[in-house]
């Protein structure tokens, strides 16, 4: 995760060209130096660490990397490819050696349709940003049935938690089978009621993510609402 | 340039300015970050009585497909003004004056956005002028600038702009309407305030060299002040965001239609 929120009590909010320190401290993510000085590239909150500082973006588009799980759409299908949409700006061919079926050319339509939703591994990531995906890996597969929302890339590791704390409560409160895709997807499926409620907490998460004592909020919102449906 | 009613006095004996500003003070501005919904990032811009919005899309998948760099990024620009938003109907659509300054805007914008992070993508950003009052330019580059870092685009900073001018002999900041129309110069600048640097500077009109160089000085401490103004956007779009939010949550029963 990016962040711990236990520790840190200032979250300074921080603009692109603001200056974050004169040291000779590592330039994290969403940072850049110039002249031994370290300065924000992006709009998001100050991390200090010991070794580093970072600002962890408060928006932002999905960059893939190498080992993401990532929720994906099928867009157009190809006699021995499947072009899938992982919500990022580069596109994502899913050859038929990905996957865990065997496909015969031409055969494609048969396995996954356009509009299809997909939970995938990206493999590798070169330097021009040509995208490989693969669906050969455990636990990767076509998703059928359930709902899927889209928030902010840069709160998915607010919607985990720490060491996965919020989706695993989430996933008790709720009854729902939940998959957080690293490019900002999160599939649901369960009882109507429990994905409304599974939904209202994301969103609480999203809109909230850069406040304190969010896992307890979240879990508050969740037993109310759960006493109030019974 | 001439042309001007001969009553029209654009500086009066006491030094102030047609719409009594001093010769060094700018029109009020006023900046919203995060304005539109379905747009990555996007900013509204009130100076005086100029009203634009800039919105920012991508990064995203360039098109058309030539177009795009192998190794970074284009900005791509749009200019448009509004058919109502000055006193005579403009004719919609693109026309020389406005692709001079998507161009010039584009430009400005490239400069300080890293490109090399996103390889063969564009970020498009679309600057809608609303209402215009002169010096649309400057809050058009401002309004973009903002959108952009408030849809998280890397960038090394913020590109502040102002215009100044010459008016009745005198050099002034931030020309109104009827001082570009009946004044003697004007210079827009762009300025990168961390670095010290200028991305866009035109000018329309003649200018000796010292009142260049005036002209110049002005717009450069102007766009420092425009430049805080937008950070405190910013700021402002997540610290104060905790009352919006309440409204923004979807409600139980919409939520039912979306998944039946």
């Amino acid at each position: 995760m990016l962040t711990s929120d236990s520790k840190e009590n200032t979250r300074e909010i921080v603009v692109p060209g603001d200056l974050l320190a004169i040291s000779s401290k590592k330039a994290g993510p969403g940072t850049y130096s110039q002249g031994g000085k370290i300065f924000a590239s992006q709009l998001g909150i100050k991390t200090v660490r010991p070794d580093s500082i970072s600002v962890v973006p408060l928006a932002g588009r999905y960059l893939p990397v190498t080992g993401d799980l990532v929720v994906g759409k099928i867009v157009d299908v190809g006699a021995s490819n499947w072009l899938v949409d992982i919500n990022s700006p580069y596109p994502s061919p899913l050859h038929v050696n990905e996957v865990p079926w065997r496909v015969e050319f031409g055969e494609t339509r048969k396995f996954m349709q356009v509009g299809d939703i997909v939970l995938l591994k990206i493999v590798a990531v070169d330097e021009l940003k040509r995208i490989s995906v693969s669906m050969q890996d455990h636990g990767l597969r076509k998703l059928t049935g359930g709902m899927v929302i889209e928030v902010s890339p840069s709160k998915v590791p607010r919607v985990i938690g720490k060491n996965g704390s919020m989706i695993q409560m989430l996933k008790n409160e709720t009854a729902c089978r939940i998959y957080v895709g690293q490019n900002g997807r999160i599939w649901i499926d369960g009882e109507l009621d429990n994905i409304v409620r599974a939904v209202q907490a994301i969103k609480m998460i999203e809109d909230e993510a850069h406040n304190l004592g969010l896992t307890e909020k979240v879990k508050e919102f969740l037993e109310k609402s759960s006493n109030k449906g019974a | 340039m001439g042309g001007a009613p001969t009553d029209l006095k654009l500086i009066d004996e006491n030094g102030r300015r047609i719409d009594g500003r001093r010769p060094d003070e700018m029109r009020p501005l006023k900046i919203e970050a995060g304005v539109l919904k379905r747009a990555d990032g996007s900013a509204y811009v009130e100076w005086g009585l100029n009203k634009v919005m800039a919105a920012v899309y991508g990064p995203r998948e360039c098109h058309p497909r030539h177009l795009q760099n192998p190794d970074r990024a284009l900005v791509q620009c749009r200019y448009n003004m509004a058919s109502f938003s000055v006193d005579d109907r403009k004719r919609p659509g693109p026309d020389r004056r406005s692709h001079e300054i998507s161009k010039i805007t584009s430009e400005a914008l490239t400069h300080v956005v890293f490109t090399e992070y996103f390889p063969r993508t564009s970020i498009d950003v679309y600057i809608e002028v609303l209402q215009a009052n002169a010096g649309t330019r400057c809050a058009g580059l401002t309004a973009a600038s903002v959108a952009l870092a408030d849809a998280g685009v890397p960038m090394r900073d913020l590109v502040a702009s102002c215009a100044a001018g010459k008016v009745a002999d005198t050099m002034v900041l931030d020309l109104g309407k009827e001082e570009d129309n009946f004044g003697q110069a004007d210079i827009p600048v762009g300025y990168v305030p961390r670095a010290g640097e200028i991305v866009l500077l035109q000018m329309d009109g003649d200018l000796t060299s010292e009142e260049f160089d005036k002209g110049l000085h002005m717009a450069v401490e102007a766009c420092k002040k425009v430049y805080e103004v937008q950070r405190d956007a910013l700021r402002r779009r997540y610290t104060a965001k905790g009352a919006a939010t309440e409204t923004a949550m979807p409600s139980e029963t919409d939520m039912r239609k979306e998944a039946v």
